[in-house]
């Protein structure tokens, strides 16, 4: 039996927080009620946990010592108090009485609507999704906003305050609403996919992400984009085992060990792709899942359709004309008709504060001979990149130009 | 249940075009009978409109004395124009009436709850 230590408990505490924090929103329709409460029990197991050892299903017992914790709360309170009332009155009484709470399997989605309600603010939509679902702490939320710290707290409060006061519900819209609630959710939920391509609790993200995408495709299956993010996420999630190498530094697509590729989730990816492209209504998260199916079909490098990934960046460009695609669709362009091409279109873009701009332009100067103008993007791609991962990689690209001097 | 105001803010001086007795009638025709749906459903609690902010008088407290001015309390391009107070059972039910709203008074509409309701 492994020993059951603060890592251990950490480790349950990213997987179970968002599952028990949904359920208790469903049950006492209060967000920080539900917050402090499932704080709480983790505290208790902090506490418990090490010397009974791990129960026997550690998210069942966190929501239920959870609800426990809410009610001793609100027994406290007179208007606590009235509210317990109707909860026992309105909320399935017979839930109330078992020992152990139950989830529902759509709390986390009602909870992902909710979030990424059109009356909240983008950012405190995404800010909400990661805090209440991915469990992540406000300072970790800021930190992958790049806001300070207080300035979340306060986004985010003000976001909570919101959702009490006009009474935004805890449902999932019907089918006539669910069209035009479906974009933001979409977005929030690749954003999530994003926030976890490193970092301490990338894992939990991803995969929370691509579970949510999953279901939100279960309950629309006729949404065409719908079903083009989830096989995005699915061949990107494909090729994790080979993103980072042996150091911790990011490898690109082109070196990786397409070995190393999950080709399950290849084939899923593909699979939908294929079933879009039948359906033929193309949207962005559909093109870029073509995109990243063309590189999945490729055993190397050298033998990757560059002509067609370029032809779907046109097609991308075309729905969403972003100067970010625009760079994408250059790094093809610098494929199918060579680094100075590219370049001439990379240096007409706005960029300059993206990394990935400079490490772009770093890379076709470094094709086209120019090793000092590309020694002097690689260390401003360094200094503007987000993570320790890339940052290793740009540095270990440039002594490698630096070397061969 | 939630009560909301959804308020329409009118640009100050704005000059509408002059209508005749018939075209006026005919504008107002589908805000009377959005106006009986709302009632015929238990919606509205209360509507009104307003004169324009330059009938506005401002009362507050001046070194312990009531002062009155002339005028509105903000000068702002935009003024509160008119509103309806309703109830309904949560946000997106009041934002399906507020879209209601603004599609025959074609003006938009902000939707703000009340902090406290009896009941």
């Amino acid at each position: 039996m492994p020993t059951v230590d603060d890592v251990l408990i950490g480790g349950v505490f990213r997987e179970e927080s968002g599952r028990s924090v949904a359920t208790l929103i469903r049950i006492f329709g209060d967000i920080d009620l539900a917050e402090d409460a499932v704080q709480e029990a983790f505290a208790v197991a902090l506490h418990k946990w090490p010397t009974d050892g791990l129960p026997e299903n550690p998210g069942g017992w966190i929501t239920t010592t959870a609800r426990n914790r809410a009610i001793d709360q609100l027994r406290r309170e007179s208007r606590g108090r009235d509210l317990l009332a109707q909860v026992a009155l309105l909320d399935q009484p017979d839930q109330q009485l078992e020992p152990e709470v139950v989830p529902v399997e759509d709390d986390r989605l009602r909870l992902v609507f909710t979030g990424c309600h059109p009356a909240l603010s983008s950012e405190a939509q995404v800010a909400l999704t990661l805090r209440l679902l991915g469990g992540l702490t406000t300072t970790e939320v800021a930190r992958a906003f790049l806001v300070a710290e207080s300035t979340m707290a306060q986004r985010l409060a003000r976001a909570k305050r919101k959702i009490k006061a006009a009474h935004i519900r805890y449902r999932v819209p019907s089918p006539a609403e669910l069209p035009h609630r479906l974009r933001p959710v979409l977005a929030v939920l690749y954003l999530v996919y994003n926030a976890g391509a490193d970092g301490p609790s990338g894992h939990e993200l991803r995969a929370e992400a691509i579970r949510l995408t999953r279901a939100v495709a279960g309950l629309m299956p006729d949404e065409p984009e719908v079903s083009g993010l989830l096989a995005l996420l699915l061949i990107t999630e494909s090729r994790q085992p080979a993103r980072f190498n042996g150091n911790g530094s990011l490898v690109l697509l082109g070196e990786q060990d397409r070995e190393r590729w999950d080709r399950t989730l290849i084939e899923e990816g593909q699979a939908i792709v294929r079933a879009c492209l039948r359906r033929n209504i193309p949207g962005p998260y559909q093109v870029q899942a073509a995109i990243n199916a063309v590189h999945a079909d490729a055993a190397s490098v050298g033998s990757t359709d560059w002509n067609e990934i370029l032809a779907l960046y046109d097609q991308l460009r075309a729905l969403s004309p972003t100067p970010v695609v625009a760079l994408n669709r250059a790094i093809a362009l610098g494929e199918v008709r060579g680094p100075a091409v590219a370049l001439a279109v990379v240096d007409g873009l706005d960029l300059d504060g993206y990394y990935l701009y400079h490490a772009t332009r770093a890379d076709l100067l470094r094709r086209l001979g120019r090793t000092e103008e590309a020694a002097g993007a690689y260390a401003r791609a360094a200094d503007l990149a987000p993570s320790d991962p890339e940052r290793a990689f740009l540095e270990g690209r440039l002594s490698m130009i630096g070397s061969t001097d | 249940m939630p009560q909301y105001l959804l308020s329409v803010h009118s640009a100050a001086g704005e000059t509408r075009q002059t209508m005749t007795e018939e075209e006026m009638q005919q504008a107002w025709q589908p805000i009377l009978a959005l106006e009986a749906e709302m009632k015929s459903s238990g919606t509205w609690v209360f509507s009104g409109r307003l004169h324009e902010a330059d009938a506005a008088t401002v009362v507050r407290m001046s070194d312990g004395m009531v002062l009155t001015t002339d005028g509105p309390f903000v000068e702002a391009k935009e003024h509160l124009g008119g509103f309806y107070i309703i109830e309904a059972v949560d946000l997106d039910a009041a934002l399906a009436w507020a879209s209601k709203v603004t599609r025959v008074i074609m003006a938009p509409i902000e939707v703000r709850p009340f902090a406290e309701t009896s009941g």
